[in-house]
Formats: structure tokens, C-alpha cells, sequence
């Protein structure tokens, strides 16, 4: 697959994610500048995460009006291919492509370490063709806390967009593994046409045995496996 | 004509501000226990050209819907004045 990471001023984890969909993936990936509007024939894109303009104002509000962004939504209005991780989940909230918002976590501190997340479903290419298991993946994020109205709320439930939830090493979905106070505890969540997919953990930083943690590798072997069925 | 916009942008009542709640809880600290509810927010001032107040109000209002805050989280209020000119 050929796929476009796309770098803000302040984006700071698309090195690790060209490295992941690359050198361990074996996909053919390119840099998507955000003042190009340029997709450059990408069959998906990716917004990794970072600080992306500083997180001013509130994180991605700024970066979701970059002529990169315009292009973006119009491949995904016509179901293009897109990931967002952290800031870039934070981006594409703020750009209407996923429901919902990401807060600052309920702690008011910034939460760096390893968390468990299991799929909330099997009804989309990011979490169809996973165990039912707790995976490890690293958080990095002071705005992760997500947060939707009580009436999107039931509806992305029911209709399956939310595609991870924080859970514990026994995968047991409970507070004391909710590490910023999301609600449900979502960790990712996707669009109703299920192209558009976003989460907080940082599956990159897990997808490489040098790193000592492969869960990340094997969440990105599942989804472009089942994406592979569905061309 | 130049007008000045105060906007203050808050964030919804029922949200947890966890900023806010800290700061309540430093109020006993500086010997101030009387005073709860502590809820933080922004406030942003800029210049807007146009023709005429309603106008101006409308260019602000469509910033503040578009960019300067996000109606999931937060609700923004603002007023305008007209610049006096030296």
C-alpha cells in the first residue's frame, strides 16, 4: 500500500510512524507536508502525533485548517483510508471526520507509560481481525480524555465506531484502567462509514522487538490484513 | 471601521474542569475557604474591519463557530465596542 504521513509544525512522532509502516510493515510511505494539498495518489493517510502549532488553542484546532486538511477530508467523504494517532486524532476531531472531542485528561497532568487496550468490536478493519485480549501500547498525551454528547454517545455505540477501550492486563474494562477519564473508556473510535479511524495510544512505539513490545505490530498486521480483504 | 471583540470562551457547565477544581481546592491555602466553583476558561480580544457593528459581530461570531472554540466543550460569549480613532 502506498501511504502518506502528514507533518505539521510541531508534529513530532512521524519519524517512529513512517519507521513502523515502512522498515517494519513493508508499505511504501511518503511525507504529506501540510501546506501541500497534494495527497500524492496515497491509498491511506495517517496523521501521527506531535504537538502540532504548539497544541494553541486547543491541540489540532489549528492544524485542521492546514490546505493539507482540505484534501484530506475530501478523500475521506469519498471513503479514503484514514488513521489518526494522538495528535492526529486530536486533528481530525477538531475536523469533524471522527465524532467527539479529546479533553484534557481528568488528572490535568501529562500521562506517558504503557496502558492496556482491548477492540471494542470486531466491526472494522482496525480491530476485525483481532484477539480478544488486552493489548500493551504506550500513551503520550495530556489531552486524551474523550468526550461526546449523551446522544452521540449512544449513537457511535451503537453502531460499533468505538474500536478500542482501556482495559487491564486481564482486559477487564473498569476505572482504575481508565488512565484520563474517557468516557466508556474509549481509546479510539471511527466514522460511521468506518474509513476514518483515531486513537490516543501510540501503536508505533510498540511495533518493533528491538522495543520489546510487538502488541503495536500486531494491531497494524490485523488491520492491513483486513483491509487487503475488503479491496 | 475598526471594532474590538472581548470574548470569553468557558468550558460547559457539566464538564469536569480539573484546572478549576485544583484551584478551588488552593483557596483554603490562601485562607479563602468561602470561595467554590473555580471554572477556567479563556478570553481572547482582537480587531475586526468592517462597515458597521452587526457586521463585525458577524464576522466574530463565525471565528468563534469555526475556530475559536469548540461547541462539544466549550461556550463562547463576546462583545463588541468600536475603536476610538486618536
Amino acid at each position: 500500500m502506498k501511504i502518506g504521513v502528514i507533518i505539521f509544525p510541531g508534529s513530532n512522532c512521524d519519524r517512529d510512524m513512517m519507521y513502523a509502516l515502512e522498515n517494519v510493515m513493508g508499505h511504501e510511505v511518503v511525507e504529506l507536508w501540510h501546506k501541500d494539498a497534494d495527497l500524492q495518489n496515497v491509498e491511506m493517510v495517517v496523521l501521527p502525533g506531535g504537538f502540532s502549532y504548539g497544541d494553541y488553542l486547543r491541540s489540532g484546532a489549528i492544524a485542521r485548517f492546514s490546505p493539507i486538511m482540505q484534501s484530506v477530508i475530501e478523500f475521506a467523504n469519498t471513503g479514503g483510508l484514514v488513521l489518526g494517532v494522538c495528535n492526529g486524532f486530536q486533528v481530525l476531531c477538531e475536523a469533524g471526520l471522527l465524532p467527539g472531542v479529546l479533553l484534557h485528561n481528568n488528572s490535568h497532568t501529562f500521562i506517558c507509560k504503557n496502558v492496556f487496550i482491548s477492540p471494542a468490536n470486531h466491526a472494522s478493519a482496525i480491530n476485525s481481525g483481532l484477539k480478544p485480549k488486552a493489548y500493551k501500547i504506550p500513551i503520550a498525551h495530556g489531552e486524551g480524555r474523550y468526550f461526546i454528547s449523551d446522544e452521540d454517545l449512544k449513537k457511535i455505540e451503537d453502531n460499533n465506531q468505538v474500536i478500542f477501550r482501556y482495559c487491564n492486563e486481564n482486559g477487564e474494562i473498569n476505572e482504575a484502567a481508565n488512565p484520563n477519564g474517557s468516557l466508556n473508556n474509549i481509546a479510539g473510535v471511527c466514522n460511521e462509514g468506518k474509513n476514518v479511524f483515531g486513537m490516543m495510544p501510540h501503536p508505533e512505539r510498540a511495533a518493533d522487538e528491538n522495543l520489546g513490545n510487538t502488541d503495536g505490530q500486531d494491531i497494524f498486521i490485523a488491520f492491513f490484513e483486513a483491509l487487503k480483504l475488503t479491496v | 471601521m475598526t471594532f474590538r471583540a472581548d470574548i470569553t470562551i468557558m468550558p460547559h457547565r457539566a464538564l469536569l474542569d480539573p484546572q478549576g477544581k485544583a484551584v478551588t481546592k488552593s483557596m483554603g491555602n490562601i485562607g479563602l475557604p468561602g470561595i467554590e466553583n473555580v471554572r477556567i476558561g479563556k478570553h481572547i480580544q482582537l480587531d475586526v474591519n468592517a462597515e458597521t457593528k452587526e457586521e463585525a459581530e458577524k464576522q466574530v461570531k463565525t471565528a468563534c463557530d469555526k475556530l475559536l472554540a469548540n461547541p462539544i466543550m466549550e461556550v463562547c460569549e463576546f462583545s463588541i465596542s468600536e475603536l476610538e480613532t486618536a
